[in-house]
């Protein structure tokens, strides 16, 4: 009793001709299908090259497309011509020429010959499982595609269309329940003779020649009319990428095909001498009895497909520009901006530093240059401070900048005196926690030294450019966490805000703040405001703000912030 | 875009064809070992001029990544290059004394060279100062990722210029004909890149680095293009529109995902900051050959008066292609 292996071959002949060479040296008989539309030339010499092992047959051959016919009827002729030759084979076994067996031929044999009535193939109905690539699963069985998918694609798809239209739905022969699967492979003499031997095959090869990619589901429909026995699982170790094509594997993965315990890879980059010097040696050491593991592949590869499809969030580069909207996270982590804060507070950076374990940084988009923690020229990834290279491109400023500091948390400041920020960048953005005192900047001023008719120019402005920024916070496209008080508001109870923000910063440990920031003295910044209105500029931002204050608190120190328990 | 914007850039292309092809006049074959090419092979282009002392160790590392024939230009060395490359088995060389900026930067040539030698094989366009990057590079030839590419339908293989530099002052480590210049060159910017959409050719314009870092800083609009497509599938119908930044038609230079997702890329490190760069820059500023006024070049000069150092402390050490990949400057895509 033995296995015997069906080779389908259209390229690498010498690759094909070393693995037929492997499997017959340990008593599995070979029968090869060439490709039809392989030269001549080609074929001959790939023949003739293995003229002198005895049990290698050549059946007859057939043109093979992907999606087509062709590579079904090549494994019924190659079935055919195994079963009639080599009457002593139980299972036989479907592989390519890309194929390369994984363990010692022996190990297949004793595996299979404890399992002497087990049909390896995988066949599930189209209903369960998510598998096809490009939307056609139970219509493939229903509509007719007469057109090949590769070469006349735009035929293909108005057909498809111009069916649906119609409402084709073809007739599936009795009895049958269209299931699909890997088209690799190992069924019984039995299942197989059943299948090419049945006196229907006329009706089913007239009906699966007009399935899209009958190779995924012919024998995967028939053995279930006749096996006692499916194991749905194919033993070949073949890996599909997103687009349904197959992973290639190289020198590199000897290691991990190694540990897989897969008896059969596929497929095989023809140039990988490692691994068909490797594993096509005399077996050493004793024979495992060891289950397929192909779990460990399966996460790399699973890995290399998300990467294509989904790839990096907040990353850009030059192989992932995403369109607007498909960013899958338009920054890589949470960031937290800062806006009034450090006017309103004197030690605002090193306090939040502090309080959060967080990296601060002041303005990054102040027009002088970007202020980074410690006042650094130059910080992660190389960023510069230069504020015409941050302007030139300031949203990428700050992609970069959260990517180039990936696992630890940003804090910056922004203000209306930073014209060049990304606002509406950052207020799209999810992962942002903007936190804005509005009219906090008319502290700097009111403690500045300047005339009093360039304060009211300068405020003017301030004004105007912060209220266009807290139209894009407070816009309908807003998705950062975004908290805007006033300053009269705020001043009321800053710690209660503080800490919200500070909780929803969450180092790991949700703490009480036990040190509040110092915040600045603003007696007499009633005044100030109301100097501004009575020269005709009204800071309405900062909320109502009282003329002076109360003649008892006027007497007072200043006040200092309390703890909210 | 519009039928007639696509009209526009056809027939763009074919001016650059007709252009490439009346310019091979100006190049005299001086070794001609086309004839050895096979249709499966390999083939690098490359422009140069004085770069001798370059070339043992780019040939090398060509060959060892699985180049099969090169095809070069030389533009009118006298430093030996145009000698020792005519002693190459593998090399075949034309020389050339016209001008580098009227060839539109030795675009027109390559192109005509590609469109006589190159079609329907894999070619790589680099300078002798670029040394190319890609998944899997330490274990695997550029033949299997050309069989990897033709296996997935695609044409084209974006690599970004890397510009490699040393730490300290340039001059500081003389460089050695055949040393592997990262030895001397290990360090870059990480991640200070910013790109933009070109709608007319459809590819990203990259910018930034230290070129930008520390010759740029106030104009960087300036700054050199780091966005690069060397390795395509060749057509005698393309053409590079703009040095190898990017090639028409323009579904070439759809080297980049849109919908989320990562492409495979690799990277050109660039190691144009060694000790031979002063001189090189003193002189191209005097033949005035390059892009944009060789704003570039002058920008150079001015800075390097001052021994300026583009090494910084969040500069980054060279390792291999896998920091890289982490860093987000390259990426494997879907090739596992």
């Amino acid at each position: 009793m033995s296995v015997g292996i069906l080779m389908l071959v259209h390229t690498a002949f010498d690759r094909a001709e070393q693995v037929a060479r492997h499997w017959t040296k340990y008593g599995c008989p070979v029968v090869i299908h060439v490709d039809a539309s392989v030269k001549p030339k080609a074929h001959k010499k790939f023949v003739k090259a293995l003229e002198d092992v005895a049990d290698v047959r050549f059946c007859k051959r057939h043109k093979c497309e992907w999606g087509d016919w062709g590579l079904v009827a090549a494994s019924q002729s190659a079935g055919e011509t195994m079963l009639a030759e080599f009457p002593e084979v139980r299972h036989i076994y479907l592989s390519s020429g890309s194929c390369l067996p994984l363990r010692p031929v022996q190990e297949l044999k004793d595996y299979l010959a404890a399992r002497p009535r087990t049909d390896f193939i995988e066949s599930a109905t189209t209903a369960d499982v998510p598998w096809t690539v490009g939307g056609l699963d139970a219509e493939r069985f229903t509509l007719h595609f007469p057109f090949s998918w590769k070469k006349h694609r735009f035929l293909f798809d108005k057909w498809v269309d111009i069916q649906r239209f119609l409402r084709v739905k073809r007739k599936i022969p009795n009895g049958v329940v269209p299931h699909m699967g890997s088209q690799w492979w190992c069924l019984t003499r039995q299942t197989l003779s059943a299948i090419l031997q049945d006196p229907d095959r006329e009706t089913f090869d007239r009906y699966f020649k007009r399935v899209w990619i009958p190779d995924e589901s012919y024998f995967q429909t028939l053995a279930r009319l006749y096996s006692s026995n499916i194991e749905s699982r194919s033993l070949t170790l073949s890996k599909f990428d997103f687009q349904g094509k197959p992973h290639i594997f190289y020198d590199d993965h000897l290691q991990l095909l190694r540990r897989s315990d897969c008896f059969v890879a596929r497929k095989i980059w023809p140039r990988a001498n490692k691994l068909y010097n490797g594993f096509l040696r005399s077996p050493e050491g004793a024979i495992k009895m060891s289950e397929p593991n192909p779990a460990k592949i399966d996460r790399i590869f699973a890995k290399a497909v998300e990467r294509r499809t989904k790839g990096r969030t907040g990353l850009y580069m030059q192989s992932r520009y995403p369109n607007e909207g498909w960013e899958n996270g338009m920054t890589f982590g949470r960031y937290s901006i800062f806006q009034g804060f450090a006017q309103l507070f004197e030690d605002f950076e090193p306090w939040l530093a502090r309080a959060t374990g967080t990296r601060v940084h002041g303005h990054l988009f102040a027009p002088e240059g970007a202020e980074f923690e410690g006042r650094q020229k130059v910080i992660n990834g190389a960023l510069s401070v230069d504020p015409k290279s941050r302007d030139y491109n300031s949203i990428a400023f700050l992609t970069n900048l959260i990517w180039n500091t990936r696992g630890e948390r940003q804090c910056f400041q922004v203000g209306p005196r930073d014209e060049g920020a990304p606002v509406w960048f950052f207020a799209k953005d999810p992962n942002a926690q903007v936190s804005v005192i509005s009219g906090a900047w008319a502290i700097p001023l009111f403690k500045s030294n300047l005339d009093f008719a360039d304060i009211r120019k300068e405020a003017a402005r301030l004004q105007k450019l912060e209220n266009d920024q807290l139209y894009a916070l407070r816009s309908p496209y807003a998705k950062a966490r975004a908290r805007i008080w006033t300053l009269a508001e705020f001043i009321e109870a800053p710690m209660e805000p503080l800490q919200t923000i500070i909780d929803e910063i969450g180092p790991e440990k949700a703490r009480r703040l036990a040190e509040a920031p110092t915040m600045t003295d603003l007696t007499g910044f009633g005044q100030f405001l109301q100097n501004l209105k009575n020269q005709g500029m009204h800071p309405y931002l900062m909320g109502d703000f009282p003329v002076s204050q109360g003649e008892a608190d006027q007497k007072k120190p200043p006040r200092k912030p309390y703890l909210v328990q | 875009m519009s039928a007639l914007q696509s009209y526009r850039l056809r027939i763009r292309r074919r001016h650059r064809l007709v252009r490439a092809i009346r310019k091979r006049r100006e190049l005299r074959s001086m070794a001609d070992r086309t004839a050895q090419i096979k249709s499966s092979d390999l083939l690098a282009f490359s422009t140069l001029r004085n770069e001798h002392i370059r070339l043992p160790y780019f040939l090398d590392y060509y060959r060892n990544k699985g180049i099969n024939h090169f095809l070069i230009v030389d533009n009118d060395s006298d430093d030996g290059s145009l000698e020792y490359l005519m002693e190459q088995p593998d090399v075949s060389v034309w020389h050339t004394r016209k001008s580098y900026k009227k060839s539109k930067f030795g675009v027109d040539w390559l192109n005509w060279l590609q469109f006589r030698y190159g079609h329907n094989h894999w070619c790589l366009v680099v300078d002798p100062d670029e040394f190319f990057i890609y998944p899997f590079c330490d274990t695997r030839p550029i033949r299997a990722l050309t069989d990897w590419l033709d296996a997935s339908s695609i044409k084209s293989f974006s690599a970004m210029l890397l510009d490699m530099y040393p730490r300290g002052p340039i001059t500081e480590q003389p460089y050695q004909a055949g040393q592997d210049p990262m030895e001397i060159a290990c360090w870059f910017d990480a991640g200070n890149y910013t790109m933009t959409k070109n709608p007319q050719y459809g590819n990203l314009w990259i910018q930034g680095g230290p070129r930008s870092r520390v010759f740029f800083p106030n104009e960087p609009e300036l700054a050199p293009a780091l966005n690069k497509i060397p390795l395509v599938k060749w057509n005698r119908r393309y053409c590079y529109a703009s040095s190898t930044h990017m090639l028409l038609p323009r579904g070439l230079n759809q080297v980049y995902d849109e919908w989320g997702g990562e492409k495979a890329s690799g990277l050109l490190l660039h190691a144009k900051f060694l000790d031979t760069f002063t001189a090189k820059a003193e002189e191209e500023l005097v033949r005035n050959q390059h892009y944009s006024a060789s704003v570039e070049y002058k920008a150079y000069a001015e800075r390097l008066r001052d021994a300026p150092e583009l090494w910084c402390k969040w500069s980054e050490k060279y390792i291999n292609w896998r920091q890289l990949e982490i860093l987000g400057l390259m990426s494997k895509g879907n090739w596992a």
